[in-house]
């Protein structure tokens, strides 16, 4: 490791970020001027910022704070906000490609642009006040303020409304009690959108910031997967939250999962892009590496790996840029964005996997960025929604039946 | 100050270069393409900052077709106020300039910056003529320019060190990298770029003096020889007859 001229550790031999999109049905075709400038500036970035650094922050499990700062003067954080707010003002495609580019380069990276963007700041412009959009919007949007997403808690994932956080009316302030776990980038976050039930049950969303007496945010330690992602854990010991910290219009579960919808929306997105370096390395490969006196793409086996993952990313691209014209007219279902969720992220899964054998050995080390991107999209696969969950809402979707009690 | 940054778009860098099949033209079948690097990074960037510095604005001026709008309205993207296409295919360096000229002698610019060439024809000429042919100062290959009032100092590149020399607007420079550091567009300014005019100009009648008549790719690189070293009549024959070096 060396330290580079603006103070980063950037990976000794860093090998040169060779990725080129990839686009079989000529999608591009399908794609406004905006969108394509917006992905070859996001996937420029990446290739200058992020590919030189990532696997060696990924290896000794520290996030890449100094990104925070780039990752918000590219625009990447609430992009198809108003501008108004000091946001993009861009459409849901341009978001779904800024996704897919960031996720190119590491799932973790994409998480710290989905979380503040889709869980933090999508919930303040949705369901807050006027002033508080002002307050916090365009802070959250310059990088000034790191925001976090509190709705899982140790006990409950996949049934958020069994949640145990609750908050007690206490005249000017509401005293918040309770522990959220998975939390990204909660260590490192200024304020924290947190979701609690109040005395009459109803789950109510509030802005908890960082000194607040009686709020902590520990980091969770061992992860095999987002390894340059800062997960922790929010914990709540009678904190007094003032009134005016209150998201005064949204009440129900409806509020969270309206921002779970957004979130789950860029993974869609954000996994075609770890999908499509798997295969871009995969392909480059196996013209490259020879085995019994010609390169290893001229066997058949490999051929059949390499063709079934452009056909599945193609499929992928597909459904996401569907779900996305829908996004734009406001009509994509919650139902349809699980389809696109659970079917992107496993494709983008069953690839990384692929692509590790035709890399062969090299496959499993940080030479390449495979093994990196398979750990990561196991995570993938289950925050924002399970595999399992996610199949569900679309089985109760089609039969009208609810198979989840 | 008016700035007037002449880019041009050339494929990208890891494109196939391939030519028709009777060897006349380039061969543009998938290929996808960039706005020229030294244009983009260097040229327009210090054009920027100059704007930034002094107040006045920037235009780009493209000679093309309207395939090339979506390069051009990166360069809006990253900063730039204004574009102008003049709708022609850039059949030649002189047919370029001759466009651009045209366009700069009508809006009186105080600087035409270019970048020192394109990344694929590597003439290095369209900005020396424009230069002739509006009749002011050229500087070529510069790496680095300050200007005070009207008086530019620029430092140029030349075998084996720098030059450095004085110029008053107006002038034509070609950049070179060092003059600025490139700039990837935000999404705000990637909003902002739609907004902005990409004017549309038919082009005048331009005479070429030139015309590319045939292209050819360099010979593929032969395998290595492997010559048993009892045998040196035969290496010695090899070197002299097929290597031609001895």
């Amino acid at each position: 490791m060396s330290n580079s001229n603006n103070g980063t550790i950037v990976t000794k031999g860093a090998k040169e970020d060779r990725f080129q999109g990839h686009d079989y049905y000529n999608i591009d075709e399908l794609l406004e001027e905006d969108h394509l400038l917006a992905r070859q500036a996001v996937r420029d970035w990446v290739k200058q910022e992020v590919s030189p650094i990532i696997e060696t922050y990924a290896e000794k499990a520290e996030c890449p704070t100094h990104l925070f700062k780039g990752l918000a003067e590219i625009g990447a954080f609430g992009p198809s906000l108003p501008a108004e707010y000091g946001c993009g003002g861009m459409d849901e495609i341009a978001y779904g490609i800024i996704m897919q580019e960031l996720e190119r380069g590491d799932s973790g990276i994409r998480s710290m642009a989905s979380v503040q963007g889709s869980l933090v700041m999508y919930p303040i412009y949705k369901f807050g006040s006027e002033e508080q959009r002002r307050k916090y919007l365009p802070k959250l949007a310059s990088g000034e303020l790191i925001g976090c997403f509190g709705l899982t808690e140790p006990d409950h994932g996949s049934n958020p409304s069994g949640m145990v956080t609750n908050i007690k009316d206490d005249g000017d302030a509401y005293i918040l009690n309770g522990a959220k776990m998975w939390i990204t980038n909660s260590p490192l976050a200024d304020i924290a959108v947190v979701w609690a039930k109040d005395e009459s049950g109803k789950i109510r969303g509030l802005i908890v910031e960082k000194g607040m007496k009686g709020f902590s945010a520990p980091e969770i330690h061992g992860k095999w997967s987002l390894r340059a992602s800062i997960t922790g854990e929010l914990v709540f010991e009678d904190v007094r939250v003032p009134k005016e910290n209150l998201l005064p219009n949204v009440a129900g579960l409806k509020g969270p999962l309206s921002c779970l919808s957004k979130a789950r929306y860029g993974i869609a997105w954000g996994v075609i892009g770890a999908a499509m370096d798997c295969y871009d390395s995969a392909l480059r490969y196996s013209q490259e590496r020879e085995q019994f006196g010609k390169p290893i793409g001229q066997f058949q086996l490999t051929q059949k790996k390499l063709a079934e993952m452009i056909t599945e990313i193609t499929k992928a691209q597909l459904l996401a840029w569907r779900l996305g014209t829908l996004a734009n007219k406001g009509k994509a279902t919650p139902a349809q964005i699980s389809m696109a969720k659970r079917n992107n992220v496993n494709m983008a899964l069953v690839i990384a996997r692929e692509a590790r054998q035709i890399h062969g050995g090299m496959g499993i080390t940080n030479e390449y960025p495979i093994m990196r991107h398979m750990m990561n999209l196991e995570t993938v696969l289950t925050y924002e929604g399970t595999h399992d969950i996610h199949l569900l809402i679309t089985g109760m979707d089609v039969t009208g039946l609810n198979a989840f009690k | 100050m008016k700035l007037l940054v002449c880019v041009t778009k050339t494929p990208e860098t890891t494109a196939k270069i391939a030519f028709t099949a009777n060897g006349t033209a380039f061969d543009t079948n998938g290929v996808q393409y960039i706005m020229n690097p030294y244009d983009e990074w260097y040229a327009l960037v210090r054009a920027l900052e100059l704007k930034e510095a002094q107040g006045g604005s920037v235009c780009l001026i493209n000679v093309g077709s309207p395939s090339n709008d979506t390069v051009i309205r990166k360069g809006l993207a990253i900063g730039a106020d204004e574009a102008v296409r003049i709708n022609a295919e850039p059949k030649s360096s002189l047919y370029v300039a001759k466009q651009i000229a045209n366009y700069a002698k009508s809006e009186g610019f105080d600087i035409v910056f270019a970048g020192k060439e394109s990344i694929d024809y590597n003439g290095s000429e369209v900005s020396a003529m424009i230069a002739e042919l509006l009749d002011v100062p050229f500087i070529s290959y510069a790496s680095h320019m300050e200007l005070e009032g009207n008086v530019a100092t620029v430092s140029r590149d030349i075998e084996g060190g720098t030059e450095v020399v004085e110029v008053a607007t107006p002038f034509v420079i070609s950049a070179a990298k060092g003059l600025a550091e490139q700039r990837i567009p935000n999404m705000r300014g990637i909003m902002m770029a739609k907004r902005k005019p990409l004017k549309v100009v038919e082009p005048i009648a331009a005479d070429d003096l030139t015309e590319a008549v045939g292209y050819e790719l360099p010979p593929a690189k032969s395998a290595v020889k492997l010559i048993d070293p009892e045998n040196m009549d035969e290496l010695v024959r090899l070197l002299s007859e097929e290597a031609k070096v001895i």
